[in-house]
């Protein structure tokens, strides 16, 4: 076994194309669970935590987007001044484990590791984050909408490292929920996020932990399209219900341990509407609430 | 040996002459071993290693229920590195153990009855090592259809699953007039799921094998040294001189360590390898290797009259024992003698059942089987609040126990009896003043918390109740004592006991009593070990009154020694000498001579063997002065619920608790609050999920304990009424935290919602839907 | 220490590593390169403070710092941590004269079994370096990461306040 700390991202990308089995380690938070299980034996680490390139994040005015190095850590998104970038994206940061887990884990773990429940993954969905690949052979990006194929699957290549995601910084509400059972240290049962860009007049739903990857509820979102006067930031209130029953309609969620699958549809239904009537919590004038 | 044992601390108080002794009876002095711990050198038994020590291992059933057809260790021994590989067959002596009936193997021979089951041991120079020589072992299983029903242990229509058959114990409690009616008359089904205890410091010992091989020493973190030395050495095939025990740093125990786990088998590989073995569990592997809390389901049904006077309790009880007996039986009996609660109750039907399934095995935790028993209580006297149009109180203080009163057993209670006062003095305490979600707006203070699932205007808030009775010390003739050695020598006081500190602090309360009865500042703590007389264990709320009395006992009879000695000294009648301060004085004279100044080059040494009353089996129809003592306790809690999301916060919980005197008020406050918090764990997120006999949450990710971001604030008053039965005044305070703080928690969620609930821990689908 | 030659032949490394604890380097030799930081720190330099309770940072036990940040030891690959600033509780103050966040946990009552504590210090340490004056709800937030199953919190929590009171001089 070899472990190998990289300072550069040549010198990560070189680690990998010369040993394309190597196991890519960030932050540890769901690689070590493993190692320290026995779940998983690997004969090759490539830790790229350290890598400047990925340690960085940079907002191109121009695009009005955000580019997050793979490496940044949850602790950094949850506070300013990542957060201003995205609001919705700190509100999940601030879901992740623990603090000690948010110092170390990383927006790339969190993107590579493709669980369904993972905290930041709802808002990239919805956002329509681009993931950044790189190899020795050269980049590539792929929408987030097809990276994962399913369940902790991606569509990384060997010898191929996340090196960031792209989002666009929108003008509108952003909001993201979770459902756990505990206060704290919780795996979402369903988690949904919410995004308005006041000026493409799009509502983006993401879910999270109701199907085998993270979903879109296309339905949902045109209902709420048609239903909302983005200029005034209101919302036809007849049209929330609706909004909401799309939402559970989109989910696929199953019966596990955790929960069941018609508790984590009605929690989609409940978290959509709340969502919904945060972002447009005006009322139309006459319309009762 | 690398690192010390644990337990030995010496206190030291720096005191000018003159000034009063502190730490004593009704103070609250510091842990003597909180410096260590606060600094991590306190060692605890994961902590223990030896020269040359080998790791060990365990290889656990996959299945719930299975024949082994065959064992192939050579892909272990093949390992590099693998010293040993030990299976049933190289158990010396006898092949099972058990606190009540001996019935579980060491491993397992011929079947396996839970997943999890012990089916060989290796050990080997590093955990990795163990972890490929367990994956190497081939074992050939017939898998067989496990019992997961209790019900169908219980009505006898599932084959046994154990030569015992499957049902460890039925109690029947007769009394009174059993075709007495009520003109109201409430009844349910209660369910309560399994929780465990999840201390913190996984099992781990170090074994030492003598040369030869001729005995062990073993290191260990448990309850009861003495009783795990009769187990070991009966598996060894040892004389019990030959296994000598130390108590290891113990990381929480609630019950869990008072079976035997590990103990056998870091034995068993240090005598095979003739080197120090350590094992330490992995978490998914405590969740599997020790007994939990049963899971019970429970009918009853109350009779009373218009105005709220309970005429009659009915119950039916099946608690789900799992594949072994452990403390089952005992268990079963605390339940259905505490079924009524503390209220008077003169006529009773009661069936229990404690069966065995192709679950986990199930046997000691905190509130052991009365926590069942008040889930189902308590919620039947707020059906019956509600059927008679009273509120919650005002049924409990109708019904509420006294002094004098007889339990369904037809046991008097002789001790003091302050239901009414816990019950009053906890509506007594104040209510939250911050509204639904706080003055501060934080999100933390709703429920779903940095979920920000909810606003303010989504909650409801509901308040409810819960009252417990629970006996105290062993119960049903068994003999239960304690062992205390004090050695007084030049003013300093030192105490050998076998009790085991889990975290509790006799540690403290012991150098307390010392302090008090002799007047010393300086007490040293020998070695928690079995080179003296047994203790008992660590539970039932007992080592207070037990090993206190034990303690102060011996105490007192050093103090005989002295003033004999100070009185032929000074020719003063040693009747007439008392301690004040640090001083013997003649409190009919004015001889005064300090402690220190008496005892200088100087050994006085006694031994006290405290044991409590004895107490006797139940009859036939559960009739019999079974119990030994008993305290009281009351909660309210508030809580927050989301009842779209099914989401709660428990705000605050009121308690107030018949303590009898609170000899350390900061331990005692530290009891209520960390059994409050394992009482609300169990009330809305504990639980070991089991699915066809296969545990689905063996790990702390998926086995939720409250964090800070779940516990409420507690506000507690102590109801203090030295108890004449007790021998410091001071009722054990350990189990009643956690009893009625569930059902207040539930009763809180039913009260927001405006809806039945009937299972605990409640589970968010149970609000929505 | 017992286990400085425990190799696991079927997984050993001749790679060395260095990990600077507590001010002072470590060689790490013969090592499984799998090993967390947690288990080298315990089992391989005999700092036996941080604990072990669940191994996959869901109780913050094994909290310690590196580079200044409060991470779970046992989520930490032993051999990727070289060349980074490790403090473990043993760190924190000589044995025998605690920090004022030690000393304040045993005056409080916020030790009972203690297992949870070194984390809990180390913690607490590094919430007030960072915000001295926090509110309840904020150290609930930022201690939530490490589970205590004796004490019900309240008392840890009377600590941390009492700390932040003598660190502002006393005044209330």
């Amino acid at each position: 076994m070899s472990v190998t700390v990289a300072h550069t991202l040549d010198e990560a990308l070189e680690l990998l194309a010369a040993t394309p089995s190597a196991t890519v380690l960030a932050g540890g938070t769901d690689l070590m669970v493993e190692l320290n299980m026995g779940h998983r034996r690997t004969d090759a680490v490539v830790c790229v935590n350290r890598v400047g390139e990925l340690r960085s994040w940079r907002h191109d005015p121009g695009t009005d987007t955000l580019r997050i190095g793979a490496a940044i850590t949850y602790a950094e998104l949850m506070d300013a001044p990542l957060a201003g970038f995205s609001p919705a994206l700190a509100q999940a940061a601030r879901t992740v484990g623990s603090p000690q887990i948010r110092n170390a884990a990383t927006i790339g773990g969190n993107v590579g590791t493709a669980s369904p429940a993972g905290d930041g993954l709802p808002v990239l969905r919805a956002l329509d984050a681009v993931v950044h690949l790189a190899s020795t052979a050269g980049t590539r990006d792929v929408p987030f909408a097809e990276f994962a194929t399913g369940p902790k699957r991606t569509v990384v290549q060997p010898g191929e490292l996340i090196t960031g995601v792209t989002i666009p910084v929108l003008n509108g509400f952003q909001g993201y929920s979770k459902v756990g059972v505990r206060n704290a240290m919780v795996i979402a049962t369903a988690s949904a996020c919410l995004a308005v860009d006041t000026n493409g007049h799009t509502v983006r739903l993401a879910l999270g932990s109701v199907g085998p990857v993270i979903l879109r509820a296309p339905e949902a979102e045109t209902i709420a399209v048609q239903a909302a006067d983005f200029e005034a930031g209101t919302i036809d209130p007849e049209a929330i219900p609706a909004f909401a029953a799309a939402a559970a309609a989109a989910a696929r969620p199953i019966d596990d341990h955790r929960s069941t699958a018609a508790y984590r549809r009605r929690a989609i239904e409940v978290l959509s509407r709340r969502l919904l009537t945060r972002a447009f919590p005006a009322p139309t004038p006459g319309a009762s609430s | 040996m690398s690192a010390t044992t644990a337990t030995t601390t010496t206190t030291t108080t720096t005191t000018t002459t003159g000034a009063p002794v502190t730490g004593r009876l009704g103070d609250s002095p510091v842990r003597p071993d909180g410096i260590a711990k606060v600094q991590g050198s306190f060692a605890f038994s994961g902590d223990l290693s030896a020269d040359g020590s080998l790791w060990g291992a365990t290889l656990r059933s996959p299945h719930p229920y299975a024949r082994i057809v065959s064992i192939d260790l050579s892909g272990a021994w093949a390992i590099n590195g693998v010293e040993a590989v030990v299976t049933a067959e190289d158990v010396p002596g006898k092949p099972t153990y058990g606190l009540i009936d001996q019935d579980q193997p060491v491993f397992a021979s011929e079947y396996v009855r839970y997943v999890g089951e012990p089916v060989a041991a290796v050990a080997a120079n590093h955990p990795e090592t163990c972890r490929r020589a367990l994956a190497a072992i081939r074992v050939e299983y017939e898998v067989l259809e496990p019992l997961t029903d209790p019900e169908r242990a219980a009505d006898g229509t599932f084959p046994p699953i154990h030569p015992n058959g499957n049902v460890f114990r039925h109690q029947r409690i007769v009394r009174g007039d059993t075709e007495a009616t009520g003109e109201v008359v409430v009844e349910s089904d209660y369910e309560i799921g399994m929780q465990d205890q999840a201390f913190l410091g996984l099992e781990a010992a170090l074994a030492i094998p003598d040369p030869g091989g001729e005995g062990v020493e073993l290191y260990v973190a448990t309850q009861w040294l003495h009783e795990d030395r009769g187990q070991i050495a009966a598996c060894l095939d040892l004389p019990a001189e030959k296994v000598r025990l130390t108590l290891g740093g113990v990381g929480g125990a609630f019950g869990a360590r008072e079976d035997i786990s590990l103990q056998v088998h870091t034995c068993l590989l240090a005598l095979r390898t003739g080197r120090p073995v350590r094992i330490a569990y992995s978490r998914e592997e405590s969740f599997l290797g020790h007994v939990h809390r049963h899971p019970a389901r429970i009918w009853m049904r109350h009779h009373a009259t218009r105005d709220g006077k309970i005429v009659k309790i009915e119950a039916r009880i099946v608690m789900d024992g799992g594949a072994y007996a452990s403390t089952s039986s005992a268990v079963l009996i605390n339940a259905v003698t505490h079924m009524q609660g503390p209220y008077k109750c003169e006529n009773a039907v009661v069936d229990g059942w404690a069966v065995r399934t192709n679950h986990l095995p199930c046997g000691a935790m905190r509130g052991f089987g009365v926590v069942q028993a008040c889930f189902a209580h308590e919620g039947q006297m707020d059906r019956l609040a509600a059927a008679c149009g009273l509120d919650p109180v005002e049924i409990r203080l109708r019904n509420a126990m006294e002094t004098g009163d007889r339990l369904i057993t037809g046991q008097v209670i002789e001790n003091v009896a302050p239901v009414r006062e816990c019950i009053l003095e906890t509506a007594a305490l104040p209510l939250p003043d911050e509204p639904v979600g706080g003055h501060d707006g934080d999100p933390m203070r709703l429920p779903g918390g940095a979920g920000l699932t909810a606003d303010r205007s989504h909650i409801r808030r509901g308040i409810g109740w819960g009252v417990a009775i629970k006996n105290l010390m062993y119960s049903e003739g068994f003999d239960d004592f304690s062992t205390a050695r004090v050695t007084l020598r030049d003013g300093v006081a030192s105490l050998k006991f076998a009790t085991a500190e889990v975290g509790q602090g006799f540690v403290t309360l012991a150098g307390q009593i010392a302090r008090s009865v002799l007047g010393v500042d300086d007490v040293v703590l020998e070695p928690i070990d079995t080179t003296v007389g047994s203790a008992g264990s660590t539970s039932a709320s007992r080592q207070t009154w037990m090993s206190g009395g034990a303690v102060d006992g011996a105490c007192r009879l050093v103090r005989e020694q002295l003033f004999a000695h100070v009185g032929a000294q000074h020719g003063v009648d040693p009747l007439r000498l008392a301690i004040d301060g640090r001083d013997v004085v003649d409190t009919m004279g004015d001889l005064c001579v300090p402690v220190a100044q008496a005892t200088a080059g100087l050994v006085f040494e006694d031994t006290f063997e405290h044991h409590h009353r004895p107490t006797e089996e139940l009859d036939e129809n559960g009739q019999g002065n079974c119990h030994t003592a008993f305290a009281f306790v009351a909660h309210r809690a508030v809580v927050d619920v989301d009842p779209e999301l099914g989401l709660v916060k428990v705000v605050q919980i009121a308690t107030a608790q018949d303590v009898g005197r609170a000899l350390n008020p900061l331990s005692v406050i530290g009891q209520i609050e960390g059994g409050i918090a394992q009482g609300v764990g169990l009330a809305v997120m504990e639980e070991i999920v089991q699915i066809d006999g296969r545990v689905r949450n063996a790990n702390f990710t998926d086995y939720l304990l409250p964090t800070f971001l779940d516990m409420p604030d507690v506000v507690a008053t102590l109801i203090e009424h030295p108890d004449p039965m007790a021998p410091l005044g001071a009722k054990g305070v350990g189990e009643p935290p956690c009893i009625s703080s569930t059902p207040a928690v539930v009763a809180a969620i039913r009260d927001a919602i405006g809806k039945d609930l009937t299972r605990t821990p409640v589970r968010p689908s149970d609000i929505v839907f | 220490m017992s286990d400085t030659t425990a190799a696991v032949p079927t997984t050993g490394s001749n790679q060395m590593y260095v990990l600077h604890v507590n001010g002072v380097d470590h060689e790490i030799r013969d090592a499984w390169l799998g090993e967390s930081l947690l288990y080298v720190l315990r089992e391989r330099l005999g700092l036996m403070g941080s604990k072990g309770a669940c191994e996959q940072g869901e109780c913050g036990s094994c909290s310690v710092l590196v580079d200044d940040e409060l991470v779970c030891g046992c989520l930490v690959l032993a051999a990727s941590a070289t060349g980074q600033r490790i403090v473990t509780i043993e760190g924190v103050a000589p044995v025998g004269a605690p920090s004022d966040v030690q000393q304040a946990f045993v005056d409080a009552g916020a030790v009972q079994c203690g297992f949870c504590t070194p984390g809990l210090i180390m913690a607490t340490h590094a919430l007030l370096d960072r915000s001295p004056e926090p509110t309840e709800y904020e150290i609930r937030e930022e201690l939530s990461g490490n589970v205590c199953r004796c004490t019900g919190y309240g008392r840890i929590i009377e600590a941390v306040q009492r700390v932040a009171v003598a660190r502002r001089g006393g005044a209330a």
